[in-house]
Order: structure tokens, then C-alpha cells, then sequence
């Protein structure tokens, strides 16, 4: 009985297989992403517009989980030499895939060997930057970018009298303060902690988080961030804790529903929210630039952007990546561009993108959705400002939300935190330099 | 542990153990023999470039503070959640094994949390606990108590408890309960005629007949909360905050799969088989003698 | 019982009644949450009583799909789930029962070093040896597909372990007479053994088949087709798709329908699960 059974299972199973692998004659390309949810929805659009719009290819994206999970899916893949085509990356990811030289197959290389027209100009500054070699070169395309922005809501300003947006960390606090008094229970909250709070808050105040211009310079870099500016604005927040003007509410995005839910007035995180809040926020809401710490700084200097991008992996067929650098190609085209940015609130990664939803009134009809492009070219980056490019980076965040933890549980000073934090860090950063030197 | 009747020497047993043994050696002794041969080396994430540095990677994890640290912690959590599991599967069996009517109702609905992935029991108490939404969160507040598991590590590490214990109440009702049920009937009613109230027959007959299934419960569950818990914790903390729900386990997942630290993650997985292979034996020993017993 | 003490059956009832409330509380919240809409579940207070979009969210996860946006209806994932778990707990079952067999019936060479060998196996979960055998399973050429899911989860030493026991305490008599009646070892195996071990085999059936069906990280590592994803590992990518708050309302739905298969199981089998467990040794 049994094995009739397992036959069964068997023949079930080898019937299944049969009728998922049914003969393609096209060239397939795998892209392993990352986006869960309706921008999933996005992605399978995206690609299915791809594949109707020419008959040689078809792009087959695949979710895998979540960001870490899809980078250690195509890690795993490819020391099995089972890798996809293109394989979405977030940010933090950038210095281990770059370090992998024969791993990587960099964007600028793939396309001059496919013979596909490319012009690094069209792109966003603030955004290419990120991601090129030190001769200027783009290794990976930018696919979803954000940029933390102080999003808030307009009704509870209304209700305490507040008249405009802050602009600098004293004003957030005052807005805090009148928001308590109107009777919210609290005043702002932030999420991606090492994001907005370290990295971003550096390149806003063009100050440095680690030595070798954030690690563009050279892989010996090693961390800064536990310095007096840092300190004293966390040690600030943490102060602050205590009548509810800031609130903890989690590592990543977890701490929007204290948001939406109308529990915090103000909210500092990623751009790309937007979706989320349009379909939660029972409430008037807006975003505004980062708040200024005018103890730091006399004036902002640009932002840095997070997200992720493609990273075509090497061990393919030459003929497959002549497709993968026209699907490239098709997804920084003004019009994708465009529809992705306005769907989902990710910066474009053109300025011809951002052009056409100019020209199509996106902005008009939805005021402060710009703030995000603003923001990030406001000026022109500095090395400072430029954005981080540190190994292991990963688990260093991990270090970093654990440290900053302990500050907003009270068990450490911001002093202390951060000093371990940086002690911490930058013995990982040492064994990434050596694993790959 | 041969049958003293047995089958003689042929080409039959090789063919029978060979499935077993096929699938044991190529996905578990081979990666087993790889996470050996990783933990002395330190590589790049893509295995591009290798370098082998015999013992360095278990010098520098065990000159590591938070890695002890790890280790209190597993202890901890371990015996909690073996004793709340137990300590509430044994009363409410208690209870069961007194009631004539309805004992099978009462089973059938507490025995089904067991069937529940660890994920999803993850993602319920998430739900349950989020400190924004969390309908528990809500009383809790009205209470008095403020709830942030994403920030307090001690509200993070009873959160996790509680859904592990959740999950492993059900397993251990039932097996007290066959346990207390296999007691002959007459040793609680000679007891009862010489006066033993039902408080002191529980301690005084039924708890210690009862000990065996007890001790092995005890190790079931610790195996339990050592390592099936991955999926719970995954879901609910991952970990944190600051590293407070930060299990073994967890840890060599953490180093590993997420932060692509090949050569260093390996090394606290080469400790954990260890220790896995020193729980076996207890466990192999244990159970060999509960069969000489029977 | 012994004496008749109404207001200790009371307490026994009482406490039973409380223990179940507190193991059951949370689906209840489950279900609840799978009745209302997304506006709903991102209000403070959630709600304690269900509401009337249950079948607009079970229509949602059945044809738009959960799976973060893969457009994989549930129905689809479910059935991944059933075949996995299926031939998990078939497969582990059947090469445990042999490789039991051959370890107490037959006397050869590196009997008991096969059993170690196997033993060893016991408890080291796949989380923490994961990425060498996904290289094997891809050599072989097994990525999404049903062998590359189960065939590497299907070493068991709880299960050997258990068949031992159980063979152990069969009495040599058993084989004595079958010798007599000219039976020969496959013969025995199958009318005398597999008979005798049918309570253990359901009672492991229902322990592989929920092990097998609550598989997550391995199917999430191994798939890349839509087609192949499970129910279980999806929920955990629903959990935390980037830059976008949870959908509870379709999360709770996709774990209650996750959830009741394996419940199925237990409850229906649940009389030959308790004997099978706890009786081993008898």
C-alpha cells in the first residue's frame, strides 16, 4: 500500500514536471527579485511587457523572499552554478557583489559587449553614483531607489496648530511637543535606523561615516560614525524617548503602522512608502525634506538612496546577455520609468523619467512626491555624500540596530553604543578585507 | 540489539540500508564534512577567493563575549520553554485524566497546535503582540503596561517563549496523559481508601510513575526548543532586539545565511554538532534503557 | 474514579475549559482577521468578532494568489505543500521501515556503523547545513522540481529508531514459525512486520506528514518557479515584502487555509497517533 503509494506521488510529480517544462524555443533570462506584495504585481508587468514588446527573449522573474534571502538564494546558485541572468540586490549588498570580480558581469561591460546603446549622462547623479567603479564605470542598474523623507500627517498638524513642515531637528521637536499636546500619544518615529539615521543623516550634513570617502576609496576603509555630531543627535532622541516625542518601533519598515494607525505624527523613512500609505492612511498625509541639525550643518547637502539594483551574474550563454542588455535597456526607458516611479514611489532613474511625469502632472496632482529627487539633487555629492560602500555591510547593520537598541532601551549612552557599534564593525570590515584581498 | 533469530549474511541488508544510507551520506555527512572543512577557512561570499587558516575562525568566535552570551541565552530559553510546555501540558492531563465525560473533546481540541508550522505560530503571535495593532497590546496597555518587544528584549524573549510553548503544549498533554491513563487504576484507589486526597495521590503515586515519559519529555522538549524553534523566532524577532532572542541556531543562520560570512558561521555550526551529537547520545541512552525496562 | 467530588470536577473542567481558551485564542484571531479588509486591520483597537469579508479575502488569496505578488493562487501552493509532505513522510517511512529492518534482522559487516551513521542524522536541522546539499540537489539537477524538495529531507533517524524498537520487541517466535512456513526475509517483512508496526507507521505518517508540510526555508532556497513555491514558505515572504506593510487580512487568510490540512490530519488520525506514540515500547 505504501509504495503504491510513493508511485503515486511519483507519478504525480514527474506528470507535474512535464507540464511546467513545455518546449521554449525562446531564450529565457532568470531574474531573481526581491519585491513582495503589489510591486511584485509591478515586476510581472514590467517583464511581461518586455516579452511582449520583441518575440527573442522571455523574462522570467522569479521572487525569493526577502532582500537578504534573494542575494544568499543567488549566492548559493552560483557557487552550485545554477545562478539567474539578473539578480536584484539592495544596497548594502553593493561591496560584496563588487568584490566578486568574476562573479559580477558589470552593467557598463554588458552592454558595449551586446552593441547596446548606452549613455550613462541620461542618469540620475545622485543615483548612478552609488554604484560605479572608481574610473566611473556603472557595475549594476539601479532599479528601485529611495530616499528617506519626513513623512507626516497633515491632519494632526492641523489639529495642533501647527502651521508649516519642519525643517530642522528643533522645529521636528517643537511639532513633536504640539503634537503631544493635541493628545497624540507620540510625537515621530523612524525606520531602517542605520539608513536614515547614520548614513543618510552624514551625507545630509556632509559629514563622513567611515574613512576612504565612505569606502569608495579603498577596501580598507573602516568606520566613523561614532562621532560627536552622531552621538549627541541619538543620544538626543533617546532623551526624548521619555515624554513620547520619539518612539521605537521596530528595524525596518515595521514601525509605518504606528503611522497609519495615527499613533505618531511624523515619520521618517523611505520614499517608496508612498503605495502603503495611500492604501492605509485614513488621513491626510505629506512629505517634506529631512529635518537639518543646525548644530551640524548651516545647510543640507544631499541624500543618499537606498533600495536596490540588477546585477547581471557571469556563466551564461554569450547569446542570453545580449538579451539581458536589451531588457536593461527597456527598464530605464522614460516611459517604464516613469509609470514605476509614479506607481510606487521609487525615485526614477532618469532625468528624462522624471521629465515626463513632470510633463504628465503627476507632481501637480500629487504635491511632495518630488520631495524624494529633490532631495537627493540637491547638491552634488560629495565624498561624503556620495553613499557607503562597506563589506560584510549586512551584518553590520545587524550590529548597529542591535547597538542603537540598547540606546533606545536605556542600557547604553549613545557614546558607548557607538563606540561598540564602530569596535565591532570594524573588525568585520577587516575580515571582509581580507577575505577578499 | 540483534535479534538472537536472525537472517544470515547476503547481499539483502546492503540493499535494504542503501536508501538510508545514500540520502544520510549525500545531504548529511558530505555538507556535514563541509561545514568542517569551511570552519578553517575564510572565504568570500562567492567562494572566489579561499584562504585556509586552520583554528582561526573557532579562536576568534570563542575570544567572542557575545557568543557565551548566545549560549546562556540558549540554556535559558530552552528550560523555559520546556517548563512552561511541560509544566501546562502536565496540569491540564492532570486534570483530563480525572474527567470520565468529554476526555476525548478536551483532547481533540487541545491537541491540534502541534499541527501548526512554527512560521505561521510565528506570524500569529506577531499579529497578537504588534505593538502598534496587537489585540493583546491593547489590553496590555489598558493595564498599564507598555508593550514594545521591538525594543524591551525581555518582552521579545517572553513573546518568543510563549509561542514556542504554545506550540509544544499540545505534544505533551497527550503523552501524560497515555502515561497517567496507563497507571492501573487500582494504586490511586488503595491509595484514596487510606486517605489520600487527590493533591497528594497526584505527588505521591501518579507523578512519580509518570517519571519516565517526564525525562523524556524532557529531552524532546529541550531538542525542541533548541532547534525547531528557528522558524518561530525567524518570524517574530529575528533575533532582536540587540540580540536578545539570539539562540544558537539562530545565530549560525543569522552568520551564515544572511550575512554570507561562510568560514565564520561555520565554526559555531561545527559547536552546535557537537553538541547535537552529545544530546543524541544522552537521548540513545535514555530511550535504550526505557526498552530493557519495558 | 474513586470518589465523587463535584467541586473537583468542577475545577478539572474549569481548568480545561481555561486551557483551551488561551491554545485557541489565537486562531480564533486568526479567523477574525481573515474576515475583515485592509483598512480594517490597521486600526487600533483590531477586532475581537469577525467581519464580513471572508469570502472577498478567500476569493483574493484563491485566484490573485499570496505569494507576494507571484500571482501563485493558493490552491496551486497548497497542492506543492500536499505532494511535498506526502512524499516526505511515504518516503521517509518506507527507507526508515527498511533500513530498520535490515539493522535488527540481518548480521553483516558495518551493521552498527550504518546505525550511527544514521543515528547521527537525528537532530541537525536543515537551517544550519543548508547551503552544501542545495549544491548537490542542483548538480543533480533537481531545482524545482518534487525530488529536489523532499528526497534531501527524507533521512530519518527518529523514524529508523522508532522501527527498531518496535522490530525489537517482536517476539523470535514470530520468525521462528515463518521459517518453518519457508518464508523468506522480504516475505516475513511484509506479512508479518508491516502489520504488526501499523499503529506506528499512522502515528509517524501524521509527525512526517506535518514536518513535511511545515518545510519553509528548504522549498524558499530551492525554488524559483512560481509554479513550485509551497503554501507554508509563502506566508514568511508575505510577512516582509519590501517597503510595504503587511496585508494582514490576507496573511491570516493564507495561514488558516495553511494551517488545516496538517489539523486535518492530526484530528482524523488522531486515536492511531496517540497509540502509536506512546505505546512503542509495548
Amino acid at each position: 500500500m505504501i509504495l503504491n503509494k510513493l508511485k503515486l506521488a511519483a507519478l504525480g510529480a514527474s506528470a507535474f514536471v512535464a507540464l511546467t517544462v513545455s518546449a521554449q524555443a525562446q531564450v529565457q533570462i532568470e531574474w531573481w527579485h526581491a519585491m513582495g506584495g503589489a510591486n511584485g504585481e509591478r515586476v510581472e508587468r514590467m517583464a511581461n511587457d518586455f516579452n511582449a514588446s520583441q518575440s527573442e527573449y522571455v523574462v522570467v522573474p522569479s521572487y525569493k523572499g526577502n532582500y537578504t534571502e534573494t542575494m544568499t538564494a543567488a549566492v548559493a546558485a552560483f557557487r552550485a552554478n545554477a545562478q539567474p541572468h539578473i539578480v536584484q540586490v539592495f544596497e548594502v549588498g553593493t561591496a560584496t557583489m563588487m568584490a566578486a570580480k568574476g562573479a559580477v558581469y558589470p552593467i557598463y561591460e554588458l552592454m558595449s559587449d551586446a552593441g547596446v546603446a548606452f549613455d550613462k549622462s541620461v542618469y540620475l547623479p545622485a543615483v548612478v553614483s552609488y554604484y560605479e567603479d572608481t574610473n566611473g564605470n556603472l557595475l549594476s542598474m539601479p532599479f528601485n531607489s529611495s530616499t528617506p523623507v519626513l513623512w507626516y500627517n497633515k491632519d494632526a498638524f492641523e489639529k495642533a496648530g501647527i502651521a508649516s513642515a519642519p525643517t530642522t531637528w528643533d522645529e521636528v521637536n517643537a511639532a513633536a511637543q504640539a503634537l503631544l499636546d493635541s493628545g497624540m500619544t507620540c510625537g515621530y518615529s523612524f525606520g531602517w535606523q542605520s539608513w536614515v539615521m547614520l548614513e543618510n543623516y552624514g551625507a545630509w550634513h556632509n559629514i563622513p561615516m567611515g574613512t576612504e570617502e565612505n569606502g569608495f576609496a579603498g577596501i580598507n576603509t573602516r568606520f566613523t560614525f561614532n562621532n560627536e555630531a552622531i552621538v549627541n543627535r541619538i543620544q538626543s532622541i533617546a532623551d526624548s524617548q521619555e515624554s513620547g516625542i520619539f518612539k521605537y518601533g521596530g528595524r525596518r519598515g515595521d514601525s509605518l503602522s504606528l503611522f497609519t494607525s495615527g499613533e505618531c505624527g511624523m515619520w521618517m523613512n523611505s520614499s517608496a512608502y508612498y503605495g502603503s500609505m495611500v492604501s492605509q492612511a485614513e488621513f491626510d498625509f505629506a512629505q517634506t525634506m529631512l529635518p537639518l541639525d543646525t548644530d551640524v550643518a548651516d545647510k543640507a547637502q544631499n541624500s543618499i538612496i537606498g533600495g536596490a539594483t540588477l546585477w547581471v551574474l557571469r556563466g551564461k550563454d554569450d547569446a542570453d546577455y545580449k538579451g539581458v542588455a536589451e531588457f536593461m535597456n527597456f527598464i530605464s526607458s522614460a516611459e517604464v520609468q516613469a509609470w514605476w516611479h509614479q506607481e510606487t514611489g521609487y525615485v526614477p532613474i532618469t532625468t528624462a523619467a522624471a521629465v515626463l511625469s513632470e510633463e504628465q502632472g503627476f507632481y501637480e496632482a500629487n504635491p511632495g512626491t518630488d520631495t524624494a529627487i529633490e532631495q537627493l539633487s540637491l547638491n552634488a555629492p560629495t565624498p561624503n555624500s556620495r553613499g557607503v560602500r562597506f563589506g560584510n555591510f549586512v551584518q553590520v547593520r545587524d550590529i548597529i540596530n542591535e547597538e542603537l537598541e540598547a540606546v533606545w532601551a536605556g542600557s547604553k549612552t549613545a557614546q558607548e553604543a557607538l563606540d561598540t557599534a564602530v569596535e565591532r564593525g570594524n573588525s568585520l570590515l577587516q575580515k571582509f578585507e581580507r577575505a577578499n584581498s | 540489539m540483534l535479534k538472537r533469530v536472525h537472517f544470515g549474511t547476503s547481499i539483502l541488508p546492503y540493499l535494504l540500508v542503501a536508501p538510508q544510507i545514500i540520502v544520510t551520506l549525500v545531504f548529511f555527512m558530505w555538507p556535514a564534512g563541509q561545514a568542517l572543512y569551511q570552519s578553517l577557512l575564510i572565504e568570500d561570499a562567492f567562494g572566489l577567493s579561499t584562504e585556509f587558516v586552520w583554528f582561526e575562525n573557532f579562536e576568534v568566535l570563542f575570544q567572542d563575549k557575545l557568543y557565551f552570551d548566545t549560549f546562556r541565552r540558549t540554556a535559558f530559553f530552552s528550560v523555559t520553554v520546556a517548563g512552561i510546555a511541560m509544566g501546562a501540558a502536565l496540569m491540564l492531563a492532570a486534570m483530563a485524566d480525572r474527567i470520565v465525560k468529554g476526555a476525548l473533546t478536551y483532547r481533540t481540541m487541545l491537541i491540534w497546535p502541534y499541527a501548526v508550522a512554527p512560521v505561521i505560530a510565528g506570524a500569529l503571535w506577531v499579529f497578537m503582540f504588534d505593538p502598534t495593532l496587537g489585540i493583546f497590546v491593547y489590553f496590555l496597555n489598558m493595564i498599564g503596561i507598555d508593550w514594545n518587544h521591538k525594543l524591551n528584549g525581555d518582552q521579545a524573549m517572553s513573546l518568543v517563549v510563549m509561542a514556542s510553548a504554545w506550540k509544544q503544549i499540545a505534544y505533551n498533554f497527550l503523552f501524560f496523559i497515555a502515561a497517567m491513563q496507563s497507571i492501573p487504576k487500582s494504586l490511586i484507589e488503595a491509595a484514596g481508601i487510606d486517605g489520600a486526597g487527590p493533591v497528594k495521590r497526584f505527588f505521591t503515586i501518579i507523578f512519580p510513575l509518570i517519571t519516565p515519559t517526564t525525562f523524556f519529555l524532557l529531552v524532546v522538549n529541550v531538542v525542541y526548543a533548541f532547534f525547531d524553534t528557528f522558524g518561530i523566532i525567524h518570524a517574530v524577532t529575528q533575533g532582536g532586539p540587540a540580540k536578545a532572542t539570539e539562540i544558537l541556531v539562530y545565530k549560525v543562520f543569522n552568520d551564515g545565511f544572511v550575512g554570507l560570512d561562510l568560514g565564520g558561521s561555520a565554526a559555531p555550526s561545527v559547536v552546535l554538532m557537537v553538541i547535537v551529537i552529545g544530546l543524541t547520545v544522552i537521548q540513545f541512552r535514555y530511550i535504550e534503557k526505557k526498552v530493557e525496562y519495558a | 474514579m474513586i470518589e465523587n467530588r463535584p467541586i473537583i470536577t468542577f475545577i478539572a473542567h474549569a481548568t480545561l475549559i481555561l486551557g483551551i481558551a488561551i491554545v485557541a485564542f489565537p486562531i480564533w484571531i486568526t479567523f477574525v482577521a481573515s474576515t475583515h479588509d485592509a483598512v480594517r486591520m490597521t486600526q487600533v483597537p483590531l477586532p475581537l468578532w469577525p467581519g464580513d469579508q471572508f469570502f472577498a479575502n478567500l476569493y483574493t488569496t484563491f485566484t490573485v494568489g499570496a505569494g507576494g505578488g507571484n500571482t501563485v493562487p493558493v490552491g496551486m501552493m497548497m497542492f506543492n505543500s500536499l505532494i511535498v509532505a506526502l512524499m516526505i513522510a511515504v518516503g521517509k517511512i518506507t527507507i526508515s521501515l527498511l533500513s530498520a529492518f535490515a539493522i535488527v534482522y540481518f548480521k553483516f559487516p558495518f551493521r552498527m556503523g550504518f546505525f550511527w551513521m544514521i543515528f547521527l542524522t537525528l537532530m541537525l536541522p536543515v537551517e544550519v547545513r543548508i547551503l552544501p546539499p542545495f549544491k548537490v540537489v542542483a548538480d543533480l539537477g533537481m531545482l524545482n522540481s518534487y525530488w529536489g524538495l523532499s528526497i534531501p529531507l527524507i533521512a530519518s533517524a527518529t523514524a529508523t529508531f522508532m522501527f527498531r524498537q518496535v522490530f525489537l520487541t517482536v517476539p523470535d517466535e514470530m520468525l521462528e514459525a515463518a521459517r518453518v512456513d519457508g518464508a523468506g526475509p522480504m516475505r516475513f517483512f511484509w506479512d508479518i512486520l508491516l502489520p504488526l508496526s501499523r499503529t506506528n507507521i499512522a502515528a509517524l505518517f501524521v509527525i512526517l506528514f506535518i514536518y513535511g508540510w511545515n518545510q519553509y526555508l528548504w522549498p524558499l532556497l530551492i525554488t524559483t518557479d512560481s509554479s513550485m513555491f509551497t503554501v507554508v514558505m509563502s506566508i514568511k515572504q508575505m510577512l516582509e515584502s519590501a517597503e510595504q506593510a503587511p496585508e494582514w487580512h490576507l496573511i491570516m487568510m493564507t495561514s488558516l487555509l495553511a494551517m488545516l490540512p496538517p489539523i486535518v490530519v492530526v484530528l482524523s488520525m488522531q486515536k492511531m497517533f496517540v497509540q502509536g506514540l506512546t505505546e512503542t515500547d509495548k
